[in-house]
Parts: structure tokens; sequence; C-alpha cells
């Protein structure tokens, strides 16, 4: 009995040491060299694709935001949230806001809603998406057909950040950006041409257009243009 | 070109990267587990631990190596997390609830990576890099030892030697873990994934206002996260979040770093065991069921079924744009092919079909290809079983690789078989009978039963992914779905090393006139069809309760 007890102990004393020894290299030494390596090569990427628009950081080229109004009430926290329709619009985001659970920090958290194919929840908050869109869309003269809303405009991304919509959905909402800003269609028709990015060798991905520097290039058009 | 075109191609890409890669690499890991020489770094690495590298045990001793690295792993994870308040390095971050302890470090400990936490709130860099992290390369580590030592059963004869487990361990974290993910993770940085020492810090916006996010060592993590099919996200939406996947080039890279070393080891078994076909036919049969699965996810999710996708226009619930449906299909059937269980996309708002795509891939228990190791592992107990059956046709006694299959032999790989999916049947019917664990589930009906159904198969068979929508941070789900990954990790590798152990103490049977040809493409196929009708009727009743039911009724 005291030969297998010690045996035990032995046993732990190498596996607790082996612990040691492999944290020190995988846990430690492993991530400040890669972070060594990552800062040295590819600076911008590694400390988040930072954008700046006029010497301003606007945020990450790679991270959604929310383009809303100010708040009518800034004291009211159980406002709607109102999309501000001078910019362009990225998808529904019904991820799991800001949490402080366990930092005194107010952290994005990301997050899907996971709601099932066959949830009605799921197939109400489409409806409800899908006839907003609609409404938001619609101009004078050129009402938005409910048929041309893409899925993705009507469907929140898995992260809750995606920092992309597809061309069809951008395209839609050409009329109304260039309505609110004074704009041609043709000329935001063009600008969402130009920031329109492809299939990764053609096959690799989706189609799609990053909101983030559709929006700066929109801010940066000339003003006589307007 | 079309989406559907688009995929295809994807998926012919990743088989022919995939092709390329896993001859060098299944090579090497044979050369590094064969080899009798050590590195210097490794010979320091033995001082320290305090063994001798030349010393081989048999499967009792190897056996015991596994458990107590194992559980010394959990209990200082543990440790970790319940003192990250008072722990330097992480600022801002609170100690972690007993239970959610417990089930985080069993998680990562047994390769299995559930989390009932979310990442950017929860664990700062100290846990995530030097406990989190570091589990990723040894879980992984350890499985490739085990898989290891059941190929030297197979390789050995009259011996009652399995190797040094400590040896197993370090050179599989030195020489192919470390090197291979300090790759992959700048290749992931040159993408855009970030690899920075801040904390949570505010970024400003278009709109002016801040908005704050939690930086990290998220590239080194996220690497390792892969190769070692671990799957436990930096951030809470894992590889779905742009900082941890965000080109359509990264996910694709990403897909191949899941499937790289599973592929790769049965080329190190048909190596080992002096036979490289008796590995391709086993590669055949991964090879058969994984195309298979990714054909046919890529159909449903395409299709579209379901009350909202129809009417969303398109199964974009829960993907993202940049992966698209293809994208999101082809990662999705890697990650429960494999243990990986990360995720780029929402298996919960999967088409019904997809869903229960996803679910019965791990149950098949995950041997297409399988996680590091234990997808090897897990194959070749089918291989026995397989051969078992054709003996059975033809009333020979079986045997495979010159091994006699006995009764002993037949037992343990019969109880490997009916170890796992007893914990996933047992757990869910409790969950169920009970009053209050139901409530967590986030849908009702078919769905909420898919979801608890899921989580016990995704905790037994180690692989941690979720149908997110269930709420599983409550006392009861911590604790029994962390019971259900230590035991679905640790009495598989104990019959393993078991069967090992009895395999290398037998002579080699001489082949003849009679032998099963195991080498060919016929055994492939029985290969193939041997777990597709195990799983099939282990499972069929509970799936049919849950996706099924709910495939029917939309």
């Amino acid at each position: 009995m005291r030969h297998t007890l010690t045996d035990l102990l032995r046993n732990c004393g190498a596996g607790l040491r082996a612990l040691l020894v492999l944290t020190l290299l995988t846990g430690v030494l492993y991530p400040l060299a890669v972070t060594g390596a990552a800062q040295a090569l590819f600076h911008h990427e590694a400390n988040g694709s930072p954008l700046t628009a006029d010497g301003r950081e606007v945020g990450s080229a790679l991270i959604g935001q929310r383009y809303l109004l100010p708040p009518d009430d800034p004291d009211d926290p159980d406002e709607e949230p109102r999309p501000d329709p001078r910019w362009f619009q990225p998808r529904p985001s019904d991820g799991l806001g800001t949490h402080g659970a366990h930092t005194r920090h107010e952290p994005l958290i990301s997050g899907a809603t996971n709601l099932a194919a066959d949830s009605p929840e799921l197939v109400q908050a489409v409806e409800a998406a899908r006839a907003e869109v609609v409404a938001f869309n619609s101009v004078p003269g050129h009402a938005v057909d409910p048929a041309d809303v893409p899925a993705d405009a009507v469907t929140s991304s898995g992260s809750g950040l995606d920092p992309h919509i597809s061309p069809a959905y951008a395209r839609l909402q050409v009329r109304r950006v260039a309505a609110e800003n004074g704009l041609s269609a043709e000329r935001v028709n063009a600008l969402v041409e130009e920031h329109t990015l492809g299939r990764t060798l053609g096959f690799i991905g989706e189609p799609r257009v990053p909101v983030l520097a559709l929006n700066v290039a929109l801010d940066a058009l000339p003003r006589d243009a307007r | 070109m079309n989406a559907q075109l688009a995929g295809v191609l994807q998926l012919t890409a990743l088989l022919g990267a995939l092709a390329l890669a896993h001859r060098p690499l299944g090579d090497h890991l044979a050369a590094v587990y064969t080899s009798p020489r050590h590195l210097r770094v490794e010979r320091w690495a033995y001082r320290a631990i305090g063994v001798r590298p030349d010393a081989e045990a048999g499967w009792t001793g190897y056996l015991r190596g596994v458990l107590t690295f194992s559980l010394v792993g959990i209990a200082a994870l543990y440790l970790l997390q319940r003192l990250q308040g008072v722990l330097p390095g992480s600022p801002g971050f609170a100690a972690i609830d007993p239970d959610q302890a417990f089930n985080t470090a069993v998680s990562f400990v047994t390769n299995t990576n559930w989390q009932s936490y979310a990442g950017e709130q929860a664990m700062g860099h100290v846990v995530q890099t030097a406990g989190l992290a570091t589990q990723n390369f040894l879980s992984a580590a350890v499985g490739m030892a085990v898989a290891v030592a059941l190929v030297r059963g197979f390789a050995r004869a009259r011996t009652g030697e399995l190797g040094n487990f400590w040896v197993d361990l370090v050179r599989g974290t030195f020489r192919v873990l470390l090197p291979l993910s300090l790759l992959g993770a700048l290749v992931l940085v040159a993408c855009g994934v970030i690899q920075n020492l801040s904390g949570i810090h505010a970024v400003g916006q278009f709109l002016g206002g801040p908005q704050e996010w939690n930086g990290g060592a998220v590239a080194s993590q996220e690497a390792i996260k892969l190769l070692g099919t671990n799957g436990g996200g930096y951030f809470n939406a894992n590889s779905a979040h742009p900082f941890e996947n965000p080109t359509p080039f990264s996910n694709l890279f990403e897909i191949f770093l899941i499937l790289l070393i599973p592929v790769a080891l049965t080329r190190t078994f048909g190596r080992m065991v002096g036979s490289p076909r008796q590995g391709y036919a086993v590669l055949g049969a991964m090879a058969v069921l994984w195309v298979a699965f990714a054909g046919l996810m890529l159909l449903a999710e395409h299709h579209g079924a379901g009350p909202a996708p129809e009417l969303a226009g398109g199964a974009m619930e829960g993907k993202e744009t940049r992966f698209g449906v293809s994208g999101s299909a082809l990662f999705a059937v890697a990650t429960t092919g494999t243990s990986t269980g990360a995720v780029n996309a929402f298996h919960s708002s999967f088409t019904g079909l997809g869903g229960g795509i996803t679910l019965l891939m791990t149950q098949l228990g995950e041997i297409a290809p399988g996680g590091v190791g234990s997808g090897l592992y897990g194959m070749l107990i089918m291989a026995l079983i397989a051969v078992f059956v054709a003996g059975l046709m033809v009333g020979r006694t079986p045997e495979y690789l010159g091994k006699r299959l006995g009764p002993r032999e037949m037992k343990l790989a019969a109880c490997y078989l009916l170890a796992t999916p007893a914990l996933v049947l047992l757990g869910t019917a409790a969950a169920v009978a009970l009053p209050t664990p139901p409530d967590s589930a986030l849908n009702g009906g078919a769905h909420g039963f898919t979801e608890i159904l899921y989580a016990y198969t995704s905790a037994a068979h180690n692989n941690g992914s979720a149908f997110a929508g269930l709420s599983a941070d409550t006392a009861w789900y911590n604790t029994t779905l962390g019971l259900a990954m230590l035991l679905g990790r640790l009495l598989p590798i104990v019959l393993v090393l078991a069967l090992a152990g009895s395999l290398a103490a037998q002579p080699r049977l001489p082949v003849t006139a009679g032998t099963l040809q195991t080498g060919k493409p016929l055994f492939t196929a029985l290969l193939t069809a041997t777990p597709l009708v195990i799983s099939g009727l282990t499972f069929v009743p509970a799936l049919a309760l849950g996706p099924l039911a709910e495939g029917l009724a939309a």
C-alpha cells in the first residue's frame, strides 16, 4: 500500500513538473514569440486593422458598427434605436450587446441569436426586418419591392459584428443614401461598385461590401458634389 | 459563378491541399514517434520533469502517465480560474465560479473545449494563454500519444512495452504542434487575426463615441485551437468573430488546419505498421464519409428548407456574409467530423437537415477524420469491428495486421463502442426527465430536445460545439456535462491502451491465403459502412425525437 502511494505521488510530481515545463513553453514563450513576430511583420493587422479618416480613428475595418441617430432622450434606456438614413446600414444585429459580469469593463460581446429555422420568433423577426428594410429604403418615386430584399438584410450574422453586407443589399440602399445626402444615385452606385469585393481567387467566400469603408468614402465625397 | 459551384470548388481546393500536405507531415510524425534520438531541449525537459527518456512502459504504466497528467492539468486549470481575481496580468477580471471553473478545466484538458462562458467577458490574458491555450497543446499531444501507443500495439510483437508517455508528450509538442502553430498563427495574423497584449480598451467609431474591445494573443491561440482540434474560441462567437476569422481565405485555411493532423496521422499509421496501403485504406473510409456529408451539407444549406430560411430567401441566419452558405457548411462538417467544435456559423440556426448532419457527424464517433489522435484510434476500433464482422461471415478467426482478435480484444472494442453513447443517452434522458434542466433550452419542442441531445453528444464525444441556444451555465449542466466530458475522454483511452497492451504482447501471425486483405478498397467500403450502421442503430431513436421530427414538420 505504501509502495503504491509513493508511486502515485512520484507520478503526480512528474505530471506537475511536466505541466510547468510545457506551460512555460506553450503558454508563455510561444504566445510571446508569435506576438513579437506579428507586431514586427504585420503591425497593422495584429492590432485590429484600424481604419482612420481625416486623422481620426473610426474603428476597425473588420468589426461591424451601427449607424444610428442620436437618441431623442439620452436618459431613456428603452428607447428604440433608429438607423441614420444618411449612411449605409449593416445587417440586423441581435448579438448579445455589452456585458460586464466578470469585468469592470463593458466590452462588446459577440454572438448569434441561435434561433432555429422553424422558430416562430425568427420567422417574425425576418418578417419585421423585411417590412422595415422596405419602408426605410423606399424613396419618393421608387418603392422597394419586398422580393428584392436579400437574405443577409433580414437575418443576423454569427458574430453579431459582421462588417459586410451583400452587394444586393448595398445596391438596395443606394437611392435612399443618395437622396439623404443630396447626391445622384449614379454617383453612389459607382461608389458601391468601387467598394464591392469579389470572391478571393474567384471562388473562395462570397462577394461583399465593407460597410465602414463605404461610409467613410461616402463621407469623403467632395462637398460641391452634394 | 454561382454560390454552389464556388462551394464545390472550395471543397476541391481543400481536398487538393490535404492530399499534398498529408504525406510529408505523416512521414514526419512517424519519424518523431520512432526516432531513438532526443533533441537537446527535450533532454532539458526530461531532466526538469524527472523522467528517464529511454525507459519504456507497459500499458498500465503508459495509462498511469496519461491519467496523472490529465488530472494534474484539470486541478491546475481549476485553480488558475478560481484565482483569476488576485492573479497579476488580468486587470479587471474576477474569479470564475466553482461549477463553471470545473466545467472549463475538464473541457480544455479533455480536448473538448465546450465553453459555458463568453471568452471576452470572462477570461483574462493569463487564463487564456497560460491556462487555456496551453491545454490546447497538451490535450492534442496526449491524443496523439495514445493513438501512437495503439499503433505500436499493432506494429510490435511479443513485448509488454508501448513506449514512454512523457517522451511522446514532449516530442508531439516540441516537434509537431509548436512549429506548425507558429507558422499557422503568422498566416492568420497576415489575414487580420489580432495578436497583441492590450487589455480591454476603447476604440473610436465612425459616428463618434467609443466601443470597447478585448485585445489579446488571439492568433497564437487560434492556430492551436484548430490544429489540435480543440475548438475553444478566444471570443464568444468563436471563428465567426472577425478577429478570429477575418477573410474568406482565412476561413478555408482554418478548415485546412482542422483536418491536417488527423488526415496525416493515417499516413503515420501506415508507415509505422510497415504498409502505407493500410493507412490509405483507413484514410479512404474517412474521406468517403467526410466528402459525402460535406456534399449533403452543401445541398441542405443551399436549398434552405424551413420556415425562416424560406421567408428570408436563404439560410443566412447565424452566418457571416464573407463566408456565405458554402464556407459555413464546409466549416461545420470539418468541425463536427473532427473533435474540434469551433464554429464559424451557428449550428442552431442551420436548416433542420443541416443541423441534423452536424449532430450525426459527431455521433459517428468523430472518425471522419476525427480529433487529433482520437480520430485514428476511433477509426482503428471500427476497423477491428469491421474485421470481426467479416470474419463472422466467412467463419474464420478475425485478424488485423497480423494480430488475432480474440475474446479479450473484442470485449475491449465493444466496451469502447458502448461507453460514449451510454454517456450521451443517459445524460440526455436525465436532463429531460428532471424538472428544471429543460428550462435552459432556448427553443421549444423538437428543437429544444435537439439542443439538449446536442450538448451531451458534444460533451461525451469531446467535440465542444453547441446548439448554442441552450443556456448551459447552470450548476446542473456545468457539472453533468463536465462529468460526461471527463468520462467520454478517459474511458475510451483506458480501453484503447488496454487493447494496445494485449495486441503488443501477441506474436505476429503469418499472412495466409485466408487472411482478409485490409489494404484493399473492399475493406475501405466495409470500414465506411461499419460506423454508419453502428451509430445509426445507437442514435436513430434519439434523432427521431429531435432533428428528424423538426425536419419532417418543416
